[in-house]
């Protein structure tokens, strides 16, 4: 018979799980809007950029899909030293994480964006509107709202992706997990405790998206049903 | 000090993609397994067993691979039955690859518009019959291609199994980075092997994709 679970053990060791949840949370907001914004100019340049950019970009896109995760980290943070870019491993997963999730919702809005007829497009031109507004209301808004459930999905799996982070030593989640259960020995009731919290955060996080969307999109709604 | 040369980098780092390829074949097929009861329990008439296969594919879903894999790593070895990196790593994938399929395979069932399950049943059909003959072979049309599709997140998470210490493609990186300090030479060949894997099989499901789109199935 194992030792019977002791979540008690953990109490010392709040501020540590503090530190590690601010970290994981400012990690995640920040890239998710920064990873966004990267995925719009990535998916708009991919339709209407000269050939040798689409052709550049999709292999940034292929080569991103196709790698894990923690290769691409590996590769920024011990691997551009090399190059003599020298970052720090908060910088690096800011960077990974942004590469990571603008590849996937790039091709996401790609598929979104062509839903979209030519001749809206047009229409918006004849109307009067400029190039910019047309694209941004015609094209943009509307495809943002179709694929908003999948761009929400793929932030929440960079998210939990995000775990692995901690492998560079950046001080998240996972991180203080492994520094608390390198002092008390409790590794079961660690990585459960802070399993339970990627639930939540993963929950609060679908949540808080839905709730920006009924907003944003309030006026698409009924195009949308 | 022994020297690496370019060429004993590459060995064996394709020496370990041995154990990449090992490792994602038994995730997939374990999976695949599980996966077939599981979305057999989701579509059965019972609520319990319906709710206890959603809960089982939202924790899967909405937890990092990383801690699922402490977990049973770490969790056998606190309930007094240590084991070794390749077999916590084979169940942990194996979980992970079954709620994902499980998800798929579902939503491909689910796309089979109901009025067929009716009409069958009007013909006379029982369930099983119903099942064999009218939802199954069109369901599982739908599913190839992001069967395939999820076949390349699996290849990918194996890179995880490293973190344990199980001796795959990562870890064989992060070891010769160790040795050799060529981060930069190593970790490009690591992600250049993964997408050796990876790209054809992506390439694959979305021809795949597209065949069944094309044959307006989609």
């Amino acid at each position: 018979m194992g030792p019977a679970l002791d979540f008690l053990t953990l109490l010392p060791y709040v501020s540590e799980l503090l530190k590690g949840l601010t970290t994981t949370v400012v990690l995640t907001v920040v890239t998710t809007l920064t990873g966004l914004a990267l995925a719009v100019a990535v998916a708009y340049l991919r339709i209407n950029a000269q050939p040798w950019v689409r052709w550049g970009l999709g292999g940034y896109v292929e080569v991103t899909r196709n790698t894990p995760f923690i290769v691409q980290l590996f590769f920024i943070f011990f691997g551009l030293p090399g190059l003599g870019i020298k970052i720090d491993a908060i910088t690096a997963a800011f960077i990974a994480m942004t590469l990571n999730l603008a590849a996937y919702s790039a091709e996401i809005l790609r598929a979104g964006i062509s839903a979209t007829a030519k001749g809206q497009l047009e229409a918006g031109r004849a109307l009067g509107m400029t190039t910019l507004q047309s694209y941004r209301h015609i094209v943009l808004v509307p495809a943002f709202a179709r694929v908003y459930p999948a761009l929400i999905s793929q932030s929440i799996i960079v998210m939990l992706g995000s775990a692995v982070v901690s492998q560079i030593s950046v001080f998240d989640l996972t991180y203080a997990a492994n520094f608390i259960q390198s002092r008390n020995f409790r590794s079961f009731e660690v990585y459960l405790l802070i399993t339970l919290v990627y639930l939540l955060l993963a929950f609060g996080m679908r949540r808080s998206f839905m709730l920006v969307g009924k907003r944003v999109f309030a006026y698409q709604q009924g195009e949308q049903r | 000090m022994i020297e690496f040369t370019f060429w004993d980098i590459l060995r064996n780092l394709l020496l370990a993609t041995r154990w990449t390829i090992v490792l994602s074949l038994i995730a997939f097929v374990g999976g695949a397994t599980v996966g077939l009861l599981l979305t057999f329990m989701r579509l059965s008439s019972n609520r319990w067993l319906q709710r206890l296969t959603s809960l089982y594919v939202d924790l899967f879903q909405g937890t990092p691979l990383l801690m699922q894999l402490f977990l049973i790593f770490f969790g056998a070895a606190a309930m007094g039955h240590p084991i070794s990196a390749w077999l916590a790593a084979s169940i942990a994938l194996t979980l992970f690859t079954s709620a994902f399929l499980c998800d798929i395979w579902r939503g491909c069932l689910e796309a089979v518009a109901k009025g067929q399950w009716h009409a069958a049943r009007v013909l006379g059909m029982n369930y099983f019959q119903t099942m064999r003959h009218v939802i199954l072979p069109q369901a599982l049309r739908l599913s190839i291609p992001p069967t395939v599709g999820f076949s390349v997140q699996v290849i990918k998470g194996t890179a995880l199994a490293s973190i344990i210490g199980f001796v795959e493609l990562t870890k064989a990186g992060t070891m010769l980075n160790n040795a050799t300090f060529e981060p930069f030479t190593i970790f490009a060949l690591v992600a250049l092997l993964y997408f050796a894997l990876c790209y054809p099989l992506s390439c694959y499901a979305r021809y795949l994709e597209k065949k069944l789109y094309d044959a307006g199935l989609r």
